[in-house]
């Protein structure tokens, strides 16, 4: 990921921040500027996400990129948000110790890192409700 | 008054024995646990750093009271293991808190001491009026050359304190100093290890340093080792801060909160301030707590505390809505040498 894009997505990926839509009341994460459903009549506004949320799928990373490769085994899951959005994240976790519908709640961790001397990427991981 | 409006801790989930490092450089571990008084250390996930640990500690402080964060004017993160040589680790700390843009921020570094050194800089801003909010973090992943006496104990942690003058949960009266130039311990720039005098390091550095901050900041106050509640000192080991308490004055039980290295380790500049939060975790109104910190190169903070009735009204502040030390301290994973050295970075891996 280039220096720029990573520094474009920080609000987003140290926050949460996402957006709402106003008529609606649609939440989305990653955030869009533009409601699919109410189209023109969309207002679109900026919500940061408190994380709380659930597992919707998992599943357990044995052989990953370059960059990923000295956490192996890790486990990868998709996250559905209290407020509706779902996404795939990180789940600081044992294969095992998290199921299906397992809550969990956000957690800053390092992401990866471009390399021994490029920036490090911060961002949001979670962990299951303890 | 100026003093402490919340604090947060945060310690990652694992562990070594020492008896594991022991077994493996030959050493025989019942001497060296008797000799330093700590059974095992903890050890940072492998996406973990001094960032990461400072950003958790810092959301942990602000879960217990209602800050609006861009109030916070200055961030200060002390630590000996920034994640970047050049690039503040508390701007990425500011950011995450939601403190950013206006505010000041830096990092500093005195080997153990640098947080408290943040404590009394966000002190000034407040007292002078030039910030309402500081926000003081000590943070380190502190590492141990393989084999060397600080592998025992250099452990991963951080404390955050959020310094402001209303309603403050502990009022702080008085902070003051003791600094000399003394080579007890050092780190190059470009090298991954420390180094240290060895036995040079104890009367030197950090005997002489606590001492005499501890004794300037009671003679300011005018106070006695027994007006205090409960005394808090740098502990790089068990033994060094038992012993600096005894040489004041001070009694084992008024230390006993605040020991928290023997389950934890020498969390560097997060030592003396995570021993700080295990004492608040259990202080109530009008207890004094006395805080002594020690940074090699060398020098001490020494802090007259007082505990107010803030700490005890659910309006201000919720003591249980952020883990204790203690539960902090509780179901670790072990970890053997092996997979320690993989959470390290100690493995030199084929690129
Ligand atoms: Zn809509």
């Amino acid at each position: 990921m280039s220096v720029a894009r990573f520094w474009r997505k920080i609000p987003q990926r140290y926050n949460l921040i996402g957006t709402r839509c106003e008529t609606c009341g649609t939440y989305f994460f990653p955030p869009r500027t533009f409601c699919p459903e109410c189209r023109r009549e969309g207002r679109i506004v900026d919500y940061r996400f408190p994380g709380k949320g659930k597992v919707v799928t998992h599943t357990v990373i044995r052989s990953a990129s370059e960059q990923f490769e000295h956490l192996t085994p890790y486990v990868l899951a998709i996250i559905q948000l209290d407020e509706g959005p779902r996404f795939t994240a990180q789940v600081v976790a044992k294969p095992g110790e998290i199921e299906v519908g397992t809550r969990v709640r956000p957690v800053f961790r390092r992401i990866a890192a471009d390399g021994e001397s490029g920036v490090i990427h911060y961002g949001t991981k979670f962990v299951p409700v303890r | 008054m100026v003093g402490i409006l919340t604090y947060g801790v945060y310690i990652p989930r694992y562990r070594i024995r020492v008896k594991e490092i022991a077994r493996v450089w030959g050493a025989n571990a019942d001497e060296i646990t008797g000799g330093l008084g700590v059974f095992e250390k903890s050890v940072p996930d492998m996406d973990e750093d001094t960032a990461t640990i400072a950003v958790e500690a810092a959301r942990y402080a602000l879960a217990r009271r209602k800050v609006d964060p861009e109030e916070i004017g200055a961030v200060y993160v002390g630590s000996e293991s920034h994640p970047y040589a050049v690039k503040p680790t508390a701007c990425t700390v500011g950011e995450a808190i939601g403190a950013t843009p206006h505010m000041t921020a830096a990092d500093y570094e005195f080997a153990c001491k640098a947080g408290t050194a943040g404590i009394q800089t966000c002190m000034g801003l407040v007292q002078s009026g030039i910030v309402p909010l500081g926000l003081a973090i000590g943070s380190d992943v502190a590492q141990g050359a393989p084999g060397d006496a600080l592998e025992y104990t250099a452990a991963a942690g951080g404390a955050a304190f959020l310094i402001g003058n209303r309603d403050p949960i502990a009022l702080i009266h008085r902070t003051c100093s003791f600094t000399t130039d003394t080579p007890d311990f050092w780190r190059r720039a470009g090298q991954d290890y420390p180094r240290h005098g060895g036995r040079f390091t104890g009367d030197p550095g950090y005997f002489r340093h606590v001492q005499a901050a501890a004794k300037l900041l009671l003679s300011q106050v005018g106070a006695k080792p027994d007006d205090y509640t409960y005394a808090v000192f740098h502990q790089p080991n068990a033994k060094f801060p038992r012993r600096v308490a005894q040489l004041l004055g001070f009694t084992d039980a008024q230390i006993r909160p605040g020991l928290v290295v023997p389950h934890l380790g020498n969390t560097y500049s997060g030592s003396s301030m995570i021993g700080l939060a295990a004492t608040l975790d259990v202080a109530s109104a009008g207890d004094r707590i006395f805080v002594t910190s020690f940074g090699s190169g060398a020098g001490s903070d020494s802090f007259d505390i007082e505990v107010t009735d803030a700490i005890e009204s659910p309006d201000l502040f919720q003591r249980a809505a952020a883990p204790s030390v203690e539960e902090l301290l509780k179901d670790p994973v072990y970890l053997d040498y092996a997979q320690y050295a993989k959470h390290k970075g100690k493995i030199v891996m084929q690129i």
